[in-house]
């Protein structure tokens, strides 16, 4: 204890004082452990949180005194996102090494079988690995669409032109637009008998035409929502590269005459290249979630189920709590590999050049 | 020039930056491909005032003017507000007398939870983004990433426990449930993007009050926070919009008081058995689009800035 001398003296374990957080942690977790011992969870819990309020608070007087902001200002966000993130994850990665049912009160230690189950039963391993295929190839093509659409777009709109103010929010209106009613439009739009596309459509070729029906059509269409609805997401971000190019670098391009094209790659695209990948990295983070427009559209039908609508399926609709879990921490670990994969190579590629 | 030069200032670009001028050219084409992405949208804003026995017409009806002849006769439909008042009251059952859908109630839980959430967000966001910026700890990178990484989590990953942790300890279908997923969901966001705002501001400002003898209570209100209000904006509304119609979390934690319109409108457009009402969806949709709409067109200039996360250097 004593070779931890700070700035100013710290206090002793046994004083009784505002700012001797080890203390409140020795006294919090004796008062937790009995709580949950005694109490149902749901006092304990709240016993629980004062407990680590009471730490908190000791913490906030010890950083206070001692002058240490950084940790100070970083608490409460840590502190919530403690509570709602890692918190949660942890209890599932802990269920996830049970057979445990929601709408059941049983619960029985099984270790690593649901693990085993989701990867090698015959049955289950070929639905979830049905479903990240799926997942992969929606990726692939919502995302390609996302970024050829919005960097179109932010091109466009790449100059200042009168009423832009007004037209660009015309393009950004879809990202607003809430899902449930998007989708539930979309399926209209594709519906064979009412739909607007259909009767395009039957008026061309004279025959009732229907989009959904078939793997290629209902994946089209599922690609084709979504690229409308999150382009815009990609044209801001593309929008604002490409506002941020010193004027003066055109300038002297121009003086040289520089060919368009050359200029783009020499001068346009180091200056967006950042914000591409940035783009890139969200939009494909946010496609491996996809499940609310397959949901609407095809409730994973002609073979579209995603891995997230498969999970949502086993966890909340079949109540397999602990196999969801499971199967919650492949993907976990999956999307972890990737991005620390795409980070590393983004930044090397970026070191690089 | 230099009114120009002041007119792109109010839109949120520096002077030096490479917009370049165009004319009215410009816009008419611009125009063109915006009205063509713009169409699913007005499709549905004209639905909205569509009388009820036209949503499913064959052949579609379009518009509710024909613009000077520009559109056929049978595309056109004669225009009504009753689908407005639907929302709000309208009879359940065939023939019944109009009842309270509660939907006041429900576009009441959207603003509130929303600008509460994003809100809370913005303010424990910013200050740890701060804290972040100016007084880096130890391994400030790493719990940078951890951030970096709850947002990279799908939402089923965390959504089963959050369902238990709920469940277990009473707060599920509250406020400060919800409240509180939102804000943690908007966390991760709003500290990098704030972190990279503080990061682009020069110190001497603030080395020169904190010598007058400044404390840094004062140095962060007085000198930073106002240097950063683009920032703010900008983060504010894409908070906004991703919690405004954040679908998943609130099916499965609102209960019947809090419940969210995206939940609402989920359930009242196919209630019953008797297939989608159409224009009673296109009705919710129009209106609940409209302060989403307004804030985002109010903090536009802001956003072209503050969307780039500082990767964009000065």
């Amino acid at each position: 204890m004593s070779s931890t001398t700070a700035t100013a003296a710290p206090p002793a374990l046994m004083t009784l004082a505002p700012d001797n957080w080890k203390l409140a942690i020795l006294v919090g977790l004796a008062v937790s452990v009995i709580a949950a011992i005694t109490f149902p969870a749901s006092v304990s819990f709240w016993i629980v949180g004062a407990m680590a309020a009471l730490v908190a608070a000791a913490f906030v007087v010890n950083a206070f005194r001692r002058k240490y902001y950084g940790g100070l200002l970083v608490a409460p966000a840590i502190a919530v996102l403690f509570v709602m993130n890692i918190f949660p994850l942890l209890w599932s990665l802990g269920l996830s090494f049970f057979a445990y049912q929601s709408n059941n009160q049983s619960i029985r230690f099984v270790g690593l079988n649901n693990y085993i189950k989701a990867l090698t039963n015959d049955l289950a391993a070929e639905a979830n690995w049905n479903a990240l295929v799926n997942t992969a190839m929606f990726v692939v093509f919502t995302v390609a669409a996302q970024m050829v659409v919005g960097f179109l777009l932010a091109l466009l709109f790449a100059k200042q032109f009168p009423l832009r103010k007004y037209l660009l929010i015309l393009v950004l209106t879809p990202m607003m637009l809430s899902v449930v009613a998007s989708g539930v439009f979309f399926t209209y739009y594709y519906d064979p008998t009412f739909g607007i596309l259909s009767y395009i459509m039957g008026n061309i070729t004279g025959e009732q035409f229907i989009l959904m029906d078939n793997k290629l059509g209902a994946v089209a269409g599922i690609v084709f929502a979504d690229a409308w609805m999150w382009s815009p997401f990609v044209m801001l971000l593309v929008l604002a590269g490409l506002v941020s190019v010193p004027k003066y670098l055109y300038e002297a391009a121009a003086i040289d005459r520089v060919s368009g094209w050359r200029q783009f790659w020499t001068i346009t695209f180091p200056y967006i290249r950042g914000l591409l990948m940035l783009a890139l990295l969200f939009r494909t983070i946010e496609a491996f979630k996809l499940a609310d427009l397959v949901i609407l559209l095809t409730k994973g039908g002609n073979d579209t189920m995603t891995i997230s609508y498969h999970l949502i399926r086993i966890a909340n609709e079949q109540n397999k709590t602990s196999e969801g879990a499971a199967i919650s921490y492949l993907m976990l670990f999956m999307v972890i590999v990737l991005t620390n994969l795409y980070l590393y190579l983004a930044n090397r590629r970026s070191h690089g050049a | 020039m230099s009114s120009s030069a002041s007119f792109m200032e109010r839109l949120g670009f520096r002077k030096a930056s490479g917009v370049g001028e165009a004319g009215w050219g410009r816009t008419l084409f611009v125009a063109v491909i915006a009205f063509i992405y713009f169409i699913p949208v007005l499709f549905i804003i004209f639905t909205a005032i569509k009388p009820q026995n036209l949503a499913l017409s064959v052949p579609p009806t379009l518009s509710p003017t024909s613009f000077f002849g520009l559109i056929p006769d049978q595309y056109v439909f004669s225009p009504t507000l009753e689908n407005f008042g639907s929302v709000f009251s309208r009879s359940m059952t065939t023939g019944g007398a109009p009842e309270d859908t509660g939907f006041d109630r429900y576009f009441f839980n959207s603003i509130f939870i929303s600008s509460v959430s994003v809100g809370l967000a913005l303010i424990i966001g910013t200050l740890a983004a701060f804290g972040f910026s100016r007084y880096p700890l130890k391994g400030n990178d790493t719990y940078l990433f951890i951030i970096l990484t709850t947002r990279m989590l799908p939402a089923i990953v965390v959504i089963i426990p959050i369902i238990l942790m709920f469940r277990t300890v009473g707060l599920s279908g509250s406020y400060i449930g919800i409240i509180l997923l939102y804000t943690a969901f908007n966390l991760a966001f709003t500290i990098w993007m704030m972190k990279s705002f503080f990061d682009e501001l020069s110190l001497d400002v603030e080395d020169a009050a904190r010598i007058d003898g400044s404390s840094e209570v004062k140095v962060f209100f007085k000198i930073c926070l106002p240097q950063v209000v683009a920032g703010l904006a900008a983060t504010f509304v894409f908070g906004l919009i991703l919690t405004w119609n954040e679908f998943l979390f609130a099916l499965l934690l609102s209960g019947a008081d809090t419940r969210t319109v995206p939940v609402a409108m989920n359930q009242a457009v196919s209630s019953g058995g008797r297939g989608t009402d159409w224009t009673l969806l296109a009705a919710i949709e129009t209106l609940f689009l409209i302060p989403v709409f307004l804030v985002t067109f109010f903090l536009q200039n802001h956003l072209l800035r503050g969307v780039t996360f500082g990767t964009v250097k000065r």
